[in-house]
C-alpha cells in the first residue's frame, strides 16, 4: 500500500535523477520502491539502454562548421528525452554545467563532443580522474587558453578556475597560487583539427613553483593531485552537488559528514550522489520544491511527457526556446555555468515558455487527458505531467479549459506548481 | 568565509524575500494595471538610468589608451596600439582604435571617462569581483543588488514591476531588491494567449496559499508579464527570426523605445558578454570596443533628437580591468582598476578621476583611484535623485558629472 507522500518523494527523486517523471513512470518506480530505484540508477547499463542505442552521437566534421553546432545542441535534447535512464544524461548536464565550456569561443563541435563524452563515460567514476582529464581536454584547453601557454609567459586563465570553479572553490588560495599554478600548466600544445594535445617540455616552466604550500616542479597531473588533496576540495565538491541536486540552503552538518564519507579519499562519485539521494536532508520536507527546474529539465521534461520526439525541423524552434529560456546547451555563459533557482523566473523567460507550451501541447501526446472525462481531466493532466497537487487557484484556472486537451495541457505547463522541482 | 557566502548568493538565490510575494500578486486587475502604467507616464525630468554591464573584465589599458607611455609599450609587446593609432583624449591618453563613435561624444563633451575605477583589496575572481559591483558592498557579502535596494525603497503600488528592466534572458543580481525584483524584457514583442488559455494564464497569477516560496514566485512572475507586456508592448520591435539576445544595438535599440514612449520606467540593464581576453586579445576586445560604441553613440544620437535628452545618462563599466603586461598567447589575464563611462547630453565630457600609474603597481595590477560606489552615489543623487546612502549603505563622494 502505497501513500501519496510515498509518491512525492518517488516524483522528487527522479526530478532530481532524471528531467522530472510522468505519471507512468512515477508509477513504475513507486512498484520497485525507493531503494531498489535509487540503486538502478547505478547498476542500469547506458550500453542496454535502448534510448541510448537510438540517438547515437553525431559525426561531426574535424573543422570548423556552423551547421555541426545545431547537430550537437539537437543530439544531446535527443539523447537526454530519449534515455530510459536518464540519470547518466543528468550527471552529464552537472558536469556540463561544473565544467562549463562554450561552443561559442571553442567553435569546434567535435571537441565540444569529445568533452561531453569524456563527461558521461567519467561523470560516475571518480572525481580524480575526471578532473585530471578536464584539465587537458583538447576543448578545455582552448576554452581556458592553455594551449600555447609557456614558460616565459604564463596564461593564468585555467590556473585560476581549475581552483576557483573545478576543484577547490573561491577563497582556499591565494593570487600567488593561481601565478605559480599557471606555470606548472605550461607546454602544452594543441592540434585543433585532429583534438590531439600534446605536452612540449621546452615550453614548460621548469619550475620549482611554491603552490598551497607546496614546492616542487609541478606539471598537470601533479598540480591535479594537489588541488584534490586538500581537505576543501572534497568540501567543495560535495557542496556543489548538493546546491545543484539537493538544496540551495546550506547543507546540513550530518549531511555533509555522511557525503564526505561516502566521496572518500578517491572522490566515488557514484557514491556520492547515492549518499545524497538517500540523505534525510534529501527525502526530507526541506529539499523537496526547494529548486526552480533549470530551462533544460523543464524543456526536456516537458518532451518526455508528451512522448515528443523532435525533429531536424523542429530543431530551430526548440533551439529558440532553450535561448529564450537563458539555457542552450554547448552554450554557457561564461565558465561559471549557468544560474540558478529563482533568477531562471523572468517575465522574459515566461514568454518563452508560453512558446513552447502551445508547440508541445500541439505536438505532444495528449491521449491521457484526452481520453478521460471532462471532470477528471485535470487530475489526468497533473498525473501526466509528475505534478504531485495542484492548489486550488490552479484548479481554478485549468477548469475554464478542462474541455480542449491542448489549451489544457498547455496551461498546465505553464502552471506555477510545473516550474519548481 | 565571505567570499563563499557571497557565492552562495550570487549564482543560488539573488532574488527576493517572502514580504514581496505576499504583498505583490492578484491584487489589481489586468486593465487596470494597462491603464495605469499608460496613465502615469515617467513625467518630463524625472531621471533615467541606463547600466551597461561588460561582462568577463574589459581590458581597460586597451581601451582607454596610455600610448604614449613608454612603460605601456615595453609592457605589451604585439599587443600595444600605437599613438598614432588610437582617438586621441588629451593628456597622453586615446580610445580604442574601434571606437569611433564613442569619440565623437567625447568631441561634443557628451562623454565622462573615469579613470582609474576600483575598490580595495581587488578580487580576481569574475564572479566574486562582478558579485562586488553589482551589491556595491567589496567586504561584506548582500543579498540585494545595488539598484534592487534602490527599488525596495520605491512605493510598492501598481507601477513596481515597472521601475526597473533588464532586457533579454536572466534577471542581473544587480536588480534583485530584499523585497522585490525588476523586470526583464524579451527582444521582440510579447505574444500571450488569447481567449480561455489567455484568462487561465491571468488565473495563474494569483497567489494560492498552497503555493510553495518558489511557486509563489512563478505566480507572481506571471502577474508581472501581463503588467510588463501592457506597457512595453508598443514600443517593442516584431519578432525577427533569430535576433541574438547579445546583441547590444538591438538592446538599446529597445531601451530607447521605450524612453520615448515615456513608459514608467527609470532604471534600465543591458550587457555585453565576451570581455575575458586571455588570448588573442586585439582582435576580439576592438571588436567588441567596436560593438559598444556603435551601438552607444546610434542610442544616445536618437535619445538627443527626442525630449528626453537632458534626462538619460547612459553607464558602463565591467567586473575589472586586466593585467598591465601580456601573457603568452597575446592576450592579458585578470586585473583591477579600469575606466567607466558615463554618457549623456547632460553629463559634462571630460575625464574625472586620475590615471592610474603603471610603474607603481600592485603585484602587477593598477591601484584604483576611485571607489566604484562614488560613480554610483553619482547616479543615484544626480540622475535617480534618490538617498545614495540608503542604496549604499554608506557615504561615498560625489563626483562633478553635469
Amino acid at each position: 500500500m502505497t501513500t501519496d507522500a510515498d509518491r512525492s518523494l518517488i516524483a522528487h527523486l527522479l526530478r532530481r535523477t532524471g528531467f522530472g517523471a510522468s505519471g507512468p513512470e512515477i508509477d513504475a518506480a513507486l512498484a520497485a520502491g525507493f531503494n531498489a530505484t535509487v540503486d538502478s540508477l547505478f547498476t542500469a547499463s547506458p550500453s542496454a539502454d535502448p534510448g541510448v542505442a537510438a540517438t547515437p552521437a553525431p559525426k561531426l566534421p574535424s573543422a570548423i562548421d556552423t551547421g555541426a553546432d545545431a547537430d550537437l545542441v539537437a543530439w544531446w535534447i535527443a539523447r537526454m528525452t530519449a534515455a530510459r535512464d536518464p540519470w547518466p544524461e543528468k550527471r552529464t548536464y552537472f558536469w556540463h554545467g561544473h565544467f562549463a565550456t562554450s561552443l561559442q569561443k571553442v567553435r569546434y563541435a567535435s571537441l565540444m563532443l569529445r568533452q561531453n563524452q569524456t563527461l558521461r563515460t567519467l561523470g560516475g567514476g571518480d572525481f580524480h580522474t575526471l578532473f585530471r582529464t578536464i584539465l587537458t581536454d583538447p576543448a578545455m584547453m582552448v576554452w581556458l587558453d592553455a594551449e600555447g601557454s609557456t614558460a616565459e609567459a604564463p596564461n593564468e586563465n585555467l590556473a585560476r578556475e581549475s581552483m576557483e570553479l573545478f576543484g577547490l572553490g573561491v577563497g582556499h588560495y591565494t593570487e600567488t597560487d593561481v601565478r605559480q599554478a599557471a606555470l606548472a600548466l605550461t607546454g602544452w600544445r594543441l592540434d585543433r583539427i585532429s583534438g590531439v594535445a600534446t605536452f612540449a617540455a621546452r615550453n614548460h616552466a621548469a619550475g620549482p613553483e611554491t603552490i598551497l604550500g607546496r614546492t616542487a616542479s609541478f606539471d598537470a597531473d601533479s598540480f591535479a593531485d594537489l588541488i584534490l588533496a586538500q581537505p576543501a576540495s572534497a568540501e567543495f565538491v560535495v557542496a556543489r552537488h548538493w546546491f545543484r541536486l539537493g538544496s540551495p540552503a546550506t547543507i546540513p552538518a550530518a549531511t555533509r559528514g555522511s557525503l564526505l564519507a561516502a566521496y572518500g579519499s578517491t572522490g566515488d562519485l557514484s557514491a556520492l550522489a547515492r549518499a545524497l539521494f538517500t540523505d534525510p536532508a534529501f527525502t526530507g520536507s526541506t529539499a523537496r520544491y526547494g529548486l526552480v527546474k533549470q530551462p533544460v529539465e523543464y524543456v526536456v521534461g516537458a518532451l518526455r511527457a508528451l512522448k515528443i520526439t523532435p525533429t531536424p525541423k523542429d530543431t530551430p524552434a526548440l533551439r529558440a526556446v532553450l535561448d529564450g529560456l537563458g539555457q542552450l546547451p554547448f552554450y554557457p555563459p561564461n565558465v561559471g555555468g549557468w544560474p540558478s533557482g529563482q533568477l531562471w523566473l523572468t517575465t522574459a523567460a515566461l514568454q518563452a515558455r508560453i512558446d513552447f507550451a502551445r508547440w508541445a501541447a500541439a505536438a505532444g501526446d495528449l491521449s491521457t487527458v484526452s481520453d478521460s472525462a471532462t471532470g477528471s481531466r485535470i487530475d489526468a493532466v497533473a498525473y501526466l505531467l509528475g505534478v504531485d497537487s495542484f492548489s486550488a487557484r490552479t484548479v481554478t484556472a485549468l477548469s475554464d479549459v478542462a474541455a480542449d486537451p491542448p489549451s489544457l495541457v498547455e496551461l498546465a505547463l505553464l502552471s506555477p506548481e510545473y516550474q519548481v522541482n | 568565509m565571505d567570499t563563499v557566502t557571497r557565492r552562495k548568493f550570487l549564482i543560488a538565490s539573488g532574488v527576493v524575500g517572502a514580504g514581496a510575494l505576499a504583498a505583490g500578486a492578484g491584487t489589481l486587475t489586468w486593465d487596470a494595471l494597462h491603464r495605469a502604467a499608460r496613465s502615469a507616464p515617467l513625467e518630463a525630468g524625472q531621471g533615467i538610468l541606463v547600466l551597461l554591464t561588460l561582462y568577463g573584465g574589459n581590458d581597460g589599458l586597451n581601451t582607454v589608451i596610455p600610448a604614449a607611455d613608454p612603460v605601456y609599450q615595453s609592457s605589451r609587446p604585439g599587443l600595444s596600439y600605437s599613438e598614432s593609432e588610437v582617438l586621441d583624449l588629451g593628456e597622453g591618453l586615446g580610445l580604442n582604435p574601434s571606437m569611433t563613435g564613442m569619440h565623437q561624444l567625447w568631441q561634443d563633451k557628451k562623454l565622462a571617462i573615469v579613470r582609474g575605477v576600483g575598490y580595495p583589496s581587488p578580487s580576481h575572481s569574475h564572479f566574486v569581483s562582478m558579485d562586488i559591483w553589482q551589491t556595491a558592498s567589496p567586504t561584506d557579502p548582500q543579498t540585494s543588488g545595488w539598484l534592487g535596494r534602490w527599488l525596495d525603497a520605491q512605493p510598492d503600488d501598481e507601477m513596481r514591476a515597472l521601475r526597473a528592466v533588464s532586457l533579454g534572458g536572466t534577471l542581473p543580481p544587480l536588480l534583485a531588491g530584499t523585497e522585490t525584483a525588476g523586470s526583464s524584457l524579451p527582444l521582440g514583442q510579447f505574444k500571450l494567449p488569447k481567449g480561455a488559455t489567455g484568462t487561465g494564464l491571468r488565473a495563474l497569477a494569483e497567489s494560492s496559499s498552497q503555493d510553495c516560496a518558489n511557486a509563489a514566485y512563478a505566480a507572481r512572475d506571471t502577474g508581472d508579464l501581463f503588467t510588463v507586456a501592457g506597457a512595453f508592448q508598443s514600443v517593442l520591435p516584431a519578432r525577427k527570426g533569430s535576433r541574438k539576445t547579445g546583441e547590444l544595438a538591438a538592446q538599446l535599440d529597445i531601451v530607447a523605445s521605450c524612453i520615448e514612449s515615456a513608459v514608467p520606467t527609470q532604471v534600465y540593464a543591458v550587457s555585453l558578454g565576451g570581455f575575458d581576453t586571455h588570448s588573442a586579445e586585439k582582435g576580439t576586445q576592438s571588436a567588441l570596443l567596436g560593438e559598444v560604441s556603435a551601438a552607444v553613440a546610434a542610442f544616445q544620437q536618437r535619445i538627443s533628437a527626442g525630449n528626453r535628452a537632458k534626462d538619460v545618462v547612459l553607464v558602463a563599466y565591467t567586473e575589472f580591468g586586466r593585467r598591465v603586461a601580456a601573457n603568452a598567447n597575446e592576450g592579458t589575464d585578470h586585473g583591477t582598476a579600469g575606466p567607466v563611462f558615463v554618457v549623456g547630453d547632460s553629463v559634462a565630457g571630460g575625464f574625472l578621476g586620475e590615471q592610474p600609474s603603471l610603474t607603481d603597481l600592485d603585484q602587477g595590477d593598477l591601484k584604483f583611484g576611485t571607489d566604484f560606489r562614488s560613480v554610483y552615489a553619482t547616479v543615484l543623487a544626480d540622475v535617480l535623485r534618490a538617498d545614495p546612502e540608503r542604496a549604499l549603505g554608506a557615504s561615498f563622494p560625489v563626483l562633478p558629472l553635469r
